[in-house]
């Protein structure tokens, strides 16, 4: 039952406690709404998350049920409809992208750059400061034409021009 | 199989012939621990001197089972483990020093986590050989060593040659989310 009705992406995301979650996703399953993917993380100690949901309810109703969430100020909570897609990244190769090194702004827009250069979709990121040690962790999938060592050489002559390191290798797979 | 290398199993720190000091460990983003390693002569005193250092402040370093030059600081290719006290050990040659050291065979990839003296706060899901071929020379003598290890060793071999080649568990991490906050300090 989970291809059935609208998609609605709902992001939550705001001032962490304990509750947020069950609070968010009980109001969603009492319009009978099903999650089909979510995403939640804390970010410097924020709560953020992504919900897609599909059910028969619309963007209003949604709306009203998530409102109480906002209520006190403290979180955001954004409702939209959104089409069904499928990847057209299927036929793609997947690579694994770290850059590491000294903090400074401009290192993800520069090296995504590089990424979307020869058409590569990053298709998981996520970034680290620990002290002064800032990381980059990308999903990438290449068309199947792409130029893999011109985009690694790209990327480590983006990362050398930001004083970090790079490196670009396949993703590996378990086969059972 | 394994079949441990007895030379290694012997061999001690005294063999050098000087005391290691306690040298300070550096962290990321430090710019010698994303360097490739020079290749050394191990017969060089300095060679000689750095291996009783990396040696002597692993020693007074808490959960440290390897040390490589990047981390104190030097860019070349040597090395010091000892596994010894390590739960995870299967195969264990005690402590030892590798200088100019490669990974000839890596097979039986597993994934386990990792951390790093030089990156305190991270650790990381990271998928190595189990069982591996490495081959060095020894500091001192520069006699040519070929090791046959398993489990924890052998990561732990992998890790610290990965170090010597300028590159932290970071480089090998499995995915986007393969990275996790340290919670504890040891």
């Amino acid at each position: 039952m989970t291809d059935a009705g609208t998609l609605h992406a709902i992001t939550v995301v705001g001032h962490d406690r304990p509750g947020i979650i069950a609070e968010t996703t009980d109001r969603l399953a009492a319009l009978g709404l099903n999650i089909e993917d979510t995403s939640m993380t804390l970010l410097r100690g924020h709560f953020a998350m992504t919900l897609v949901c599909a059910g028969s309810a619309s963007d209003t109703e949604l709306e009203g049920a998530l409102a109480p969430l906002a209520e006190d100020g403290t979180l955001t909570v954004t409702v939209r409809e959104v089409p069904r897609e499928q990847s057209p990244y299927e036929t793609a190769s997947a690579w694994v992208l770290t850059v590491h090194g000294g903090d400074r702004p401009g290192i993800v827009s520069r090296i995504a750059a590089e990424v979307a250069r020869v058409g590569g979709n990053i298709t998981d990121l996520t970034t680290r400061l620990s002290g002064d040690l800032y990381l980059l962790l990308a999903e990438v999938a290449l068309p199947a034409d792409a130029d893999v060592e011109g985009l690694e050489r790209a990327v480590k002559d983006a990362a050398e021009a930001l004083g970090v390191g790079a490196s670009l290798r396949p993703a590996e797979a378990d086969e059972l | 199989m394994s079949g441990t290398n007895d030379r290694l199993v012997s061999w001690t720190e005294d063999e050098l012939g000087v005391t290691g000091r306690v040298l300070d460990v550096v962290r990321a983003p430090a710019a010698v621990l994303s360097t490739d390693g020079v290749r050394v002569d191990p017969t060089a005193p300095e060679v000689v001197q750095l291996a009783a250092d990396l040696v002597a402040t692993m020693r007074v370093s808490p959960g440290c089972v390897g040390l490589a030059a990047p981390q104190v600081g030097v860019g070349s290719k040597v090395f010091c483990v000892d596994v010894t006290d390590h739960p995870k050990t299967r195969t264990g040659h005690g402590t030892f020093v590798l200088c100019n050291a490669e990974v000839v065979e890596a097979t039986r990839k597993e994934k386990a986590r990792e951390g790093c003296m030089s990156v305190p706060d991270l650790t990381g899901d990271v998928k190595r050989g189990s069982r591996v071929l490495v081959r060095g020379q020894l500091p001192g003598t520069g006699e040519e060593i070929e090791v046959r290890t398993d489990g924890f060793e052998a990561r732990c071999l992998q890790h610290e040659i990965d170090h010597c080649d300028g590159l932290l568990f970071l480089d090998r991490v499995a995915g986007a989310h393969a990275v996790y906050a340290r919670q504890t300090y040891l």
